[in-house]
């Protein structure tokens, strides 16, 4: 590769690098005996997400890992601290940030057919028919849903949903995919279709994934890294694992197992 | 193997004998004077469909409710639908809605009179009142219980506040608009037969208040069915109407239920 063309491509990832600093998220200013108390749900937050990796963030439940991940997203405002895609610093919903919801049924339109759902945000963009039409076809075949794109959403079974849900954000071609915990609501075996259906949509797509999880299986089954999240409250990100596995990953593997039980003696502790 | 009695046809002729069978008890306890008899009851229709004034009066009725309903909604879903989105109005306007609502129609007729003179103006006034807020409660309801994952996700895939209220909001709140729009017929009803009763030559009501003065307890019975009945067809068909057209945001017409 040329050094121009290293440097085009390194500038482009620079462009969908998430850059958190000293991120803090609180609410509710508590004056008692011991004076002020501020409520931290996260405190200080430090990562750094590069441009078309799989991240995970994975934590016990209510330890924060949503609310972050809907800071990113620019649902919730923070409290201070940096919050950075590229250059431009987060302050409200974009485009370039795609959101995979875990319940389905309360994000997707009921009232639209897969394909309508699919094409809302091309239709929210005025773009021409024709056009939203070639894009939905695209993405629906991506998901695997051909055949299905007239039916209403409640139609379909759980883990189509999600697919929907995917072809939904991806036919925006969005920077990041941001998705919380979007499998928590299968069943196991839907659950383990998805898990290999998102490692390959994520190939061929080399979008940037942040996913939030509590499963340390389905972590180290999908994550580049995995960044782990303490107990809440004020909690930040106390560990970060890299997990080198090549794709798609075999969970009887003993590497597999190797990290499965050193993430697990770090939640142990 | 089915017992004829047991079947649903079956039942609802039977249960419409038993209730026949208590009316006509009724009447022969009581006296024609008290209770008319069913017999009675349709003598005194056909004598009054013969010199056209049940169906005047029904029609006339019908289209003071309807006009009232229909513009009373249409003034009410934009409203619901505003009071419901932009927060600063609704903390100004929700307790001043949970006060006026409370007030029933009826007691709004005299002044009513007042305002808008003794013609048709008045009637249409009552019934539009009647029919706002319940469909501006109603729809305020539906705006509120909008899953906020839709509205966020509308959001992130680009849509502008405008747009997420044109294609999230308002479709969404379609079962609420619905619900709030068909209970909204029923209380209109109610108005419309008070407001005749106390100033007006035609209608219903007027005909039921009229009776009493030449004892016509059966043209009041005629006039009570006739009631039931406006009620029940127009209830069924936007029921219907609604099962048909809006069934894709969640509007179910309560016949087409089978459990």
């Amino acid at each position: 590769m040329s050094l121009a063309l290293q440097n085009q491509k390194d500038s482009f990832e620079a462009n969908r690098t998430i850059t958190i600093q000293g991120l803090n998220k609180s609410y509710g200013e508590h004056s008692g005996a011991a004076g002020v108390h501020i409520h931290y749900i996260i405190k200080n937050v430090d990562l750094v997400i590069h441009g078309g990796e799989f991240f995970v963030l994975l934590g016990p439940s209510g330890c924060g890992k949503s609310t972050l991940l809907n800071m990113i997203a620019g649902f919730i405002s923070k409290t201070d601290g940096r919050l950075r895609i590229g250059d431009a610093e987060i302050d409200k919903p974009g485009r370039d940030r795609a959101v995979v919801f875990q319940q389905a049924d309360s994000s997707l339109f009921p009232w639209l057919t897969v394909r309508q759902n699919v094409e809302f945000g091309l239709k929210m963009k005025k773009v021409p028919k024709r056009e939203r039409r070639a894009i939905s076809d695209r993405y629906i075949d991506l998901v695997g849903l051909t055949g299905h794109e007239d039916k209403l959403p409640r139609a379909l079974s759980g883990g189509m949903k999600q697919r929907v849900q995917l072809a939904r954000v991806l036919a925006n071609d969005p920077e990041i995919l941001l998705m919380d915990e979007p499998f928590g609501a299968l069943d196991a075996m839907t659950r383990r279709t998805m898990q290999k259906e998102l490692v390959r949509i994520w190939s061929q797509t080399k979008k940037t994934v942040v996913f939030v999880t509590h499963d340390i299986q389905e972590a180290i089954l999908l994550g580049g890294r995995i960044g782990i999240m303490s107990q809440g409250p004020s909690s930040k990100i106390s560990h970060i694992y890299e997990i080198p596995l090549d794709y798609p990953r075999d969970v009887s593997a003993a590497e597999f197992y190797k990290y499965y039980k050193q993430i697990q003696a770090h939640f142990d502790e | 193997m089915t017992v004829w009695w047991k079947g649903k046809w079956a039942g609802l002729v039977l249960l419409w004998i038993v209730v026949l069978a208590a009316w006509q008890g009724g009447a022969l306890v009581y006296g024609p004077e008290v209770i008319p008899s069913p017999l009675q009851t349709i003598k005194g229709a056909i004598e009054l469909l013969k010199d056209g004034s049940l169906q005047k009066y029904i029609g006339v009725s019908f289209v003071r409710v309807l006009s009232g309903w229909t513009l009373g909604s249409l003034i009410a879903i934009p409203l619901g639908i505003i009071i419901g989105k932009v927060d600063a109005i609704r903390h100004f306007a929700e307790p001043l809605l949970n006060f006026i609502r409370f007030i029933p129609p009826i007691a709004f007729i005299t002044l009513f009179l007042v305002w808008f003179g003794i013609g048709e103006q008045s009637k249409i006034a009552l019934i539009l009142y009647a029919t706002l807020f319940i469909v501006m409660m109603n729809t305020l309801t539906g705006v509120l219980s909008v899953e906020e994952d839709k509205i966020r996700s509308a959001r992130s895939m680009g849509a502008s506040e405008w747009q997420i209220i044109i294609h999230v909001i308002v479709p969404a709140t379609a079962p609420y608009i619905f619900t709030g729009v068909r209970l909204a017929m029923g209380t209109s009803y109610m108005a419309i037969v008070g407001a005749e009763m106390i100033a007006a030559n035609e209608g219903v009501g007027f005909l039921i208040w009229n009776s009493r003065l030449f004892f016509r307890t059966d043209w009041i019975f005629v006039g009570l069915i006739s009631l039931g009945l406006m009620g029940f067809i127009t209830d069924r068909l936007f029921g219907w109407f609604g099962g048909k057209v809006l069934w894709r945001y969640g509007v179910v017409s309560s016949s087409t239920i089978k459990r």
